[in-house]
């Protein structure tokens, strides 16, 4: 199955993208379009706070389908200057626009994304 | 992100790559390192071409989904689906003294069964402990049963049948007939209506737990009114070179894999083998899996009965329960069932109702705590969820069915009021 890879972001090897906002220094983090496939249909998604700080790597988030618990990591370091809420009640949205509103952070991070693989790079992974 | 397919002893398993791997590992664990050769059903490309995903079960590789779980779940709690569950085990057992041998060997009495009735049953160790559970046919027709072990399970039965009989000098053949058979659950509301539209004889004029031979589009086969979602509808066990004709004539219909029979099964409070009962991981006994219905104390002896005699004076010590979450989160097997920080259980299956869209769940907990409305708490992953004890039967609208009815008068170890139980297969 074919699947959406918009080559404005950033993705980990672990299926995670990232994306940089309008505002400097911060980046939206969310799960790919094969990612959220693989899992099928999401239904709970567990959350980090604002105002959290991780290091790059630490898993930060959960997100359930049906049938199997996801952990989801960081691809940087920094303070969570944004949780999506939609989600809580929602958490369908991941499986229907992973790439737009179903985010589920928003970091602030002095990391850059170098390390990280380009849409052509994760889609040959995947 | 890491994906765990939830194990039944609940540790999570991580893969190192993901995604893939966890779909395939989903479901599958407890039957540890069958998958050098997998067997497959007798339909497996036909549902490849089709687009379903698969996974390892009971040393099967078979579809576990083809539109979404929830797709296919609510297709069978609102209209109707197909499953292919040939991975299921069948036996046939025939001679003098199959009745003796089948009596000896199950918990339920099989003289109950008309020609063409079915029985739910359990197979017991000497502990008493439930090896498998399995819905027994008497043949409409022959002088035979049929009775159906879950995926793996035959060769186990196969020899466990014949090993018995062999000892009690028991006059009776048992044959492994898993390959000739391809078996077929349609499901739903509406599954009767669509059998029927195709059958040769009327399938709603056979009764919930009754079988009968008939023809569906010209293919022979047996037609149970049995199942394992809840919902009315039928298995149908066919010639395993006509399965692909009688799969064709539901082309219309939603086919499901065994994600959607997992969630509709637990939302119907029905148990499954190797997870909420398993004679190694999760022992239990008929009493306290509350399947005290399908025992037949009254009949001579059978292997087990001594063991639940002696655990029937005391009562269980653990009860199967119901569980549903309060707050947010979804129960998974191995996750604990804590009351006033006090372990005092825990959950054996759990998923998020796909039509209560409630996060529900089946596990033991001590007999003192295991009255309905009982307020505890599910540890999800570290945090403490509020839940409450409820009945196993999750949604109102299930159907009845007649076959544990009279079964239930036997039995006064079982504290459950709602027998419920329908066929495990």
């Amino acid at each position: 199955m074919d699947h959406e890879i918009p080559t404005d972001r950033r993705y980990a090897e672990s299926h995670e993208w990232v994306h940089e906002t309008d505002a400097e220094g911060v980046l939206r983090i969310g799960i790919s379009d094969f990612a959220q496939d693989e899992l099928g249909d999401i239904v709970f998604a567990e959350l980090p706070r604002e105002g959290e700080t991780f290091d790059r790597g630490d898993q930060f988030a959960v997100v359930e389908s049906i049938k199997a618990v996801s952990d989801i990591y960081l691809p940087v370091s920094g303070t969570i200057e944004a949780v999506n809420e939609a989600i809580t009640d929602q958490p369908e949205l991941i499986n229907e626009d992973p790439h737009g509103d179903g985010w589920l952070v928003e970091i602030r991070t002095d990391d850059d994304v170098d390390h990280l693989l380009t849409a052509e790079e994760y889609e040959e992974q995947i | 992100m890491t994906t765990d397919g939830i194990t039944p002893d609940g540790i999570p398993s991580t893969a190192s790559s993901v995604l893939v791997a966890s779909t395939e590992r989903f479901l599958s664990l407890y039957w540890p390192d069958i998958r050098v050769s997998l067997r497959t059903p007798p339909l497996y490309q036909v549902h490849r071409d089709s687009g379903a995903e698969f996974t390892d079960f009971g040393g099967w590789e078979m579809p576990v989904s083809y539109a979404g779980i929830s797709t296919e779940h609510s297709a069978v709690r609102e209209s109707v689906g197909i499953f292919d569950v040939s991975h299921m085990s069948e036996l046939e057992v025939r001679g003098p003294d199959a009745t003796a041998l089948m009596n000896r060997l199950t918990t339920n009495d099989v003289r109950d069964l008309d020609p063409g009735d079915a029985q739910y049953s359990c197979i017991l160790n000497e502990d008493g402990h439930i090896i498998d559970d399995t819905v027994v046919y008497r043949d409409p027709d022959e002088d035979a049963y049929l009775f159906v072990p879950n995926a793996g399970h035959g060769a186990q039965m196969t020899d466990r049948w014949r090993t018995h009989a062999a000892s009690i000098d028991a006059d009776a053949t048992v044959t492994d007939v898993t390959d000739d058979l391809g078996l077929f659950a349609i499901q739903g509301p509406d599954a009767i209506e669509t059998v029927d539209a195709n059958a040769a004889g009327s399938i709603a004029d056979v009764g919930r737990f009754s079988a009968v031979r008939t023809t569906i589009n010209g293919v022979e086969c047996l037609v149970a009114r049995t199942g394992y979602t809840g919902e009315d509808g039928v298995e149908v066990f066919v010639d395993v070179d006509r399965s692909r004709e009688l799969w064709g004539t539901f082309e219309d219909v939603q086919p499901c894999g065994l994600g959607a029979r997992d969630t509709l099964r637990l939302e119907a409070g029905l148990l499954l083998s190797g997870q909420d009962f398993d004679p190694e991981t999760e022992p239990r006994t008929p009493l306290e899996a509350k399947l005290g219905f399908v025992v037949d104390d009254s009949k001579n002896d059978f292997v087990g009965k001594e063991a639940l005699s002696i655990q029937a004076e005391t009562g269980p010590e653990e009860l199967l329960v119901g569980i549903h979450l309060n707050g947010r989160g979804v129960p998974r097997s191995g996750y604990g069932i804590h009351h006033d920080d006090e372990r005092i259980g825990h959950v054996t299956s759990g998923t998020m109702s796909p039509t209560l869209s409630e996060p529900i769940g089946l596990g033991y907990v001590d007999a003192d705590y295991a009255s309905t409305g009982t307020s505890i708490a599910v540890d999800v992953r570290g945090r403490q969820v509020p839940a409450t004890i409820v009945g196993q039967r999750f949604l109102d609208s299930l159907v009845d069915t007649d076959e544990t009815d009279d079964a239930d008068e036997t039995d006064d170890a079982d504290e459950s009021d709602d027998a419920t139980h329908e066929t495990d297969e």
